[in-house]
């Protein structure tokens, strides 16, 4: 893709988003299309984040508020069940903790360094409502 | 859902706005997003007309701005479909921002542009500074001289455009008023014809085309947008010229009607010429004829194609002159004019560099007469019989005051 030369490439500011032609798009996951070179999916923008979201399945719901609400698609979902984030392409807006309706949350904010094991172990308690 | 054949007699009386809406309603056009805008409102209505008459079985969009007009006839174009529009002075100014994206994303859109000033001060005559203001926007731009030229110029701008090794939008130029709403005979083709030359529309890289999902007008920075603009100009230096002769081949053996990039009258012997554009052609091929009887061996050249500029047609057709006046119908604004610099350009490094000189005429609708034309021969020949340019290259025609020249 870098050496191409002017005459190298498609005319038009356009660009394809799947090698060759596709069908059943809606019935094919993801990880299993043959996304071109020059699509968004095939592009990392995990140097984006400076918080990354951690996902605790132990008191998700599934209730896919967060896959509902994703600007980037980066929720992981299969079969109705919240299986984690696609950390290639999550941009940590933070919108997921935002909508997350359990009690602790289920997902939370956290430095984009820290360790998902010890943060899972450490994960805050129930919110006791006031009286 | 069927449209109807409309009848047409051989030969009709149609002005140029009306000419082009009838180019247009032939050819069978899938979207029409336009504005009106003296001179070419009655393009925009004639076409509607016959859309709410039955004879037109696309689209027409109703927008609140040219800038829309021109977006929407992007959005259609991107998604896969035969588009045209029609605007004029203001309105093109309004368009200019997204007429750059039309031809970066190689859309073969159809822009009927009547001529018309710039203001301010606001005028709504015809003069060239719209269609000099858009020359370097990518578009192919044609030119026409009267209603018959608008109305086969239309439908020869469609299959230019479209050819997928061309894909760029095509400007129609016809004279605000001078053209749009002078009623002459036009030779017609009936509708299947008509379409038959066009042709139906073959879509390319469509955003309809479900199994090739693309995207349409994406960002490209240091890295690519220059390949991507070197690719446009390379296709409007290299492939547009031949395919537009290709074309207007068709089109001779089709009608008889004979064009070519750069239209010559009288130009096998002639000593002084006259390049101009649009209405001004015939006034001064009537000039020359008159100036044959007086002596002088007068020529002129229309252009027919401004963008891509015939450079090797024009130094073939100036090859022999001894003296060239280029006459520009738009205010230089502290320069010598377009035609003189491309004229210039193209002469150059040539062998014969003929005496060339600038007049500019015509603004704001102001009548380019034949007196005018006259004493215009007259300082050529002075200027052969000289051996140099007398005057100042550049001088202004029929405006009121002292004598301007400058350069």
């Amino acid at each position: 893709m870098a050496k191409k030369g002017w005459d190298e490439f498609e005319i038009g500011a356009m660009l394809r988003t799947f090698d060759g032609k596709i069908d059943d798009i809606a019935g094919t996951q993801q990880e299993d299309r043959a996304y071109s070179q020059s699509s968004s999916y095939t592009a990392s923008v995990a140097d984006w984040r400076l918080i990354k979201p951690i996902f605790n399945k132990d008191y998700c719901i599934d209730c896919q508020f967060c896959w509902v609400y994703c600007p980037d698609v980066s929720i992981i979902s299969r079969d109705k069940k919240l299986i984690g984030v696609d950390m290639d392409h999550c941009k940590g807006c933070g919108i997921c903790v935002e909508v997350c309706p359990t009690n602790p949350k289920s997902l939370l904010m956290f430095p984009e360094q820290a360790d998902e094991e010890t943060e899972i172990a450490s994960w805050p308690k129930k919110d006791e409502e006031e009286a | 859902m069927a449209f109807d054949k409309m009848e047409l007699r051989d030969i009709e009386v149609w002005d140029g706005n009306f000419a082009a809406a009838q180019a247009m309603r032939q050819s069978q056009i899938d979207v029409v997003a336009a504005y009106p805008i003296t001179p070419s409102t009655p393009i925009v209505e004639g076409y509607a007309q016959f859309l709410a008459d039955g004879y037109i079985e696309g689209e027409f969009v109703m927008v609140e701005s040219e800038h829309a007009a021109m977006s929407g006839c992007i959005g259609a174009a991107a998604a896969g479909g035969r588009v045209a529009t029609a605007t004029s002075s203001q309105g093109l100014a309004l368009m200019s921002e997204t007429l750059y994206q039309a031809s970066g994303m190689r859309l073969p859109i159809v822009l009927n542009l009547v001529n018309r000033a710039l203001a301010s001060p606001l005028n709504v005559n015809g003069d060239h500074s719209d269609m000099y203001m858009v020359r370097d926007s990518g578009w192919i731009q044609f030119d026409a001289f009267c209603p018959q030229e608008a109305y086969d110029l239309n439908l020869i701008a469609f299959r230019v455009a479209e050819d997928h090794d061309v894909r760029l939008p095509a400007i129609v130029n016809q004279d605000g008023f001078m053209t749009s709403h002078t009623a002459q005979g036009v030779h017609t083709l009936t509708d299947d014809v008509a379409y038959g030359f066009v042709g139906e529309f073959k879509p390319m890289n469509d955003m309809l085309d479900f199994e090739h999902p693309v995207t349409h007008g994406v960002q490209t920075e240091e890295d690519w947008h220059f390949e991507h603009k070197a690719r446009q100009h390379n296709d409007l230096m290299t492939k547009v010229m031949p395919k537009i002769k290709e074309v207007f081949a068709d089109f001779e053996k089709l009608t008889g009607r004979k064009y070519s990039p750069v239209e010559k009258y009288d130009m096998d012997d002639a000593d002084v010429c006259v390049v101009c554009l649009g209405t001004s052609v015939e006034t001064a091929r009537e000039v020359a004829k008159e100036m044959r009887t007086q002596g002088i061996k007068a020529g002129v050249i229309g252009l027919r194609v401004i963008r891509p500029f015939p450079f090797f047609e024009i130094a073939e057709a100036l090859k022999n002159v001894k003296a060239i006046a280029a006459l520009d119908r738009s205010s230089p604004n502290g320069a010598a004019g377009m035609l003189f610099n491309e004229i210039a350009g193209s002469l150059y490094n040539t062998q014969n560099r003929a005496l060339l000189s600038g007049y500019i005429y015509g603004l704001g609708g102001r009548d380019l007469t034949k007196a005018h034309l006259v004493s215009l021969f007259k300082e050529l020949q002075a200027n052969v019989d000289a051996g140099k340019v007398t005057t100042q290259l550049q001088q202004f025609i029929g405006v009121r005051g002292p004598k301007l020249a400058y350069l």
